[in-house]
């Protein structure tokens, strides 16, 4: 078993993105080292990262290390998710719906979240950032989207 | 008595009414976020920057500037208040400036803390305008090899000052340097690492990454252990110091602003070594040194300086050579680039109203960071006290317009999410993020310079140990690389990222 588990992932991760990066610029014309062409250098730095990556895993099992800790997959899910969501609905449902969901969603990774000072700030916010960046800098996006009919 | 000519003319850009207006605008929107828990001035920078791409390029950076002082004057302030630094630079200030608000001081400690930083401003200001000139004319004389030795020099420094275990860093700034490679080949036009998908031609944006990593990662990591902070505010009575205070503060102010200043040119740095080093002097040659870490006002006093001459003088290299030496530093490169400006030695002559102008407009920034500072300071002290589950929403809401502003694309808020979910997993894995950014700005150019240098010696690899000056910042390189595996040094740096 590996005595280090920060090692032992960054290795693995390492390795995956250097391998996926030689074997992608295999599509790409290599040149020469006079005239490098679009895969000299990706090539090179996905070789030095597999390196890496295999050093790291190899001393994974060598040298001890601090472990992880425990993974904070609320914060996590709800953080990215939340964003994701209002990237997905905002030109169509519009600021109005996917901001308060942007902030509820959010809010909710908090241990001490509570509805009424959320909903409160939703709003506040939600007609704050509609004043400045849709009537102040006219960023193009609905307060109403037109899956709304808006 | 060209200096002063050359003042001048910065005087003549930055004083402008609209440069004065955003200069201070950047201040007072650095400091204001800057203080907010949670936030350095990485992510106040990246958040901030979508606002800055609508002026024009001098008024821009000048703004820029001044978000980066406010913000990091407000890292200062919440590391006094609330024993929070909001940056690695600021950790040394907690030791004895929370201490001094403990004992009803916190007046007297930021007031140490503005006045070293405004006397350390001033002084780097001065600095930058003398040795500006003369290294960018030697600049000149770079080849794309030494750009790209230079470069290399500038990632190992990142790597060596980097948390954490040294080969991550490395593979952190490799694996930087290949996001950053994303996008169509300036040469061949070939599409790389796109997948097909027709908003990554232009490659991720630098600003997509920054939120990402350093806005939401952070935020991952804060809900995880939410504490609640208790606010040191006593009142805070008395902000001017007696005059005790200012005698006792002279000597360290002046030795933080040489540390810093020093410090703060090396490429990979920034403040973060000069604030380290100038406590750990002060502590040994200070008079008062048992009084160190029980609130002495020579702990806030010489950090804060050194802190702020090491920002600044960290322009240098930025400026003249068009290299990043740390995270703040590579948005600034990214700033200019989007707003046409290719940095490097060449600014200085093609643009010199921009080059004095954001110059003096540092030193312009820093006064109003003085005086704005005693007026607005129970305001900050109102900002800090916000609980931060009332905060992050915030923060999200204005990163996912901001970056969605940037290109008017949804995909941009996706990449940001992406990069958020990468910086936790990765800073959970024990590899920082600062010097992936560094490197995937560093990227394009990067390959660009090899390109060159390689074509120049007709594919001959060891053109860069044939030139001097590509020669000597490679063995710059290596020893900086070698002093992390000594034992001596590999504690110190141990310790002084102990928090």
């Amino acid at each position: 078993m590996t005595r280090n588990a920060r090692d032992f992932w960054t290795g693995l991760l390492y390795i995956f993105f250097g391998s996926s990066a030689i074997l992608i610029a295999r599509d790409y014309s290599m040149g020469t080292a006079n005239k490098m062409g679009p895969a000299y250098f990706p090539t090179i730095l996905g070789g030095l990262l597999l390196v890496i990556g295999v050093i790291a895993l190899i001393r994974s099992f060598v040298i001890p290390g601090s472990p992880i800790g425990a993974f904070g997959f609320k914060g996590l899910v709800l953080v990215t998710g939340s964003v994701v969501a209002f990237g997905f609905v905002v030109r169509g449902l519009g600021l109005a719906i996917a901001l308060p969901l942007l902030i509820i969603v959010s809010a909710y990774g908090s241990t001490r979240f509570r509805w009424r000072p959320t909903l409160i700030m939703a709003a506040g916010l939600t007609i704050f950032c509609v004043l400045v960046f849709l009537k102040g800098l006219g960023i193009p996006l609905p307060v109403i989207g037109p899956w709304l009919g808006g | 008595m060209e200096l002063l000519s050359h003042l001048a003319l910065g005087l003549q850009t930055a004083a402008t009414f609209a440069n004065l207006f955003y200069c201070l605008v950047g201040v007072f929107l650095g400091t204001a976020i800057g203080v907010l828990p949670g936030l350095g001035p990485t992510a106040t920078i990246a958040m901030l920057l979508p606002v800055t791409f609508v002026l024009p390029p001098v008024t821009a950076l000048i703004m820029l500037a001044g978000i980066y002082y406010g913000s990091q004057y407000g890292g200062s302030t919440t590391s006094i208040l609330v024993n929070l630094p909001g940056e690695a630079a600021s950790v040394v200030t907690t030791l004895d400036g929370y201490q001094m608000a403990k004992q009803g001081r916190a007046g007297p400690a930021l007031a140490a803390s503005a006045i070293g930083s405004f006397f350390a401003g001033t002084v780097a200001t001065f600095l930058i305008a003398a040795f500006g000139p003369p290294l960018a004319a030697a600049a000149l004389e770079f080849g794309p090899a030494e750009f790209f030795s230079l470069m290399i020099l500038g990632l190992v420094a990142s790597v060596v000052l980097a948390q954490g275990s040294l080969l991550h860093a490395i593979g952190m700034v490799v694996l930087g340097l290949l996001l950053g490679l994303i996008g169509t080949d300036v040469n061949s036009g070939t599409q790389r690492f796109t997948f097909g998908i027709f908003e990554l031609a232009d490659g991720i944006g630098f600003v997509t990454v920054a939120m990402g990593m350093f806005g939401l990662g952070e935020i991952i990591r804060n809900l995880q252990n939410e504490e609640e902070r208790s606010v040191m505010i006593t009142k805070i009575t008395g902000l001017w110091p007696t005059k005790e205070d200012f005698k006792r503060m002279v000597a360290p102010i002046l030795r933080g602003t040489a540390i810093g200043s020093v410090l703060g040119i090396l490429p990979g740095s920034g403040s973060i070594l000069g604030s380290f080093a100038a406590y750990s002097i002060e502590k040994k040659v200070s008079k008062n040194r048992a009084q160190f870490g029980k609130g002495a006002i020579e702990g806030v006093a010489a950090p804060e300086a050194a802190n702020n001459a090491g920002a600044q003088t960290s322009f240098i290299p930025l400026l003249t050579l068009g290299i990043p030496s740390n995270p703040v530093s590579a948005l600034m490169v990214g700033a200019m680039i989007v707003h046409g400006i290719q940095p490097g030695p060449s600014v200085i002559t093609e643009q010199p109203a921009l080059f004095w102008g954001m110059i003096v407009s540092m030193w312009i920034g820093n006064l109003f960071l003085v005086i704005l500072n005693y007026p607005l300071i129970g305001m900050w002290v109102r900002m800090i006290m916000i609980p931060y589950q009332f905060l992050y929403p915030g923060i999200l809401v204005f990163c996912a317009i901001g970056v969605f502003s940037l290109k008017n694309t949804e995909f941009d808020i996706y990449f940001m999410a992406l990069f958020g979910a990468l910086g936790y997993l990765f800073s959970k894995l024990g590899c920082e993020p600062a010097p992936m950014l560094l490197a995937f700005i560093l990227g394009p150019l990067m390959e660009e310079y090899l390109r060159r240098a390689m074509l120049l010696s007709r594919g001959n690899p060891w053109v860069f140990v044939q030139r001097p000056i590509s020669t000597t910042l490679l063995a710059l390189s290596v020893l900086a690389m070698l002093s992390v595996l000594l034992p001596a040094f590999s504690k110190t740096r141990e310790e002084a990222f102990k928090e």
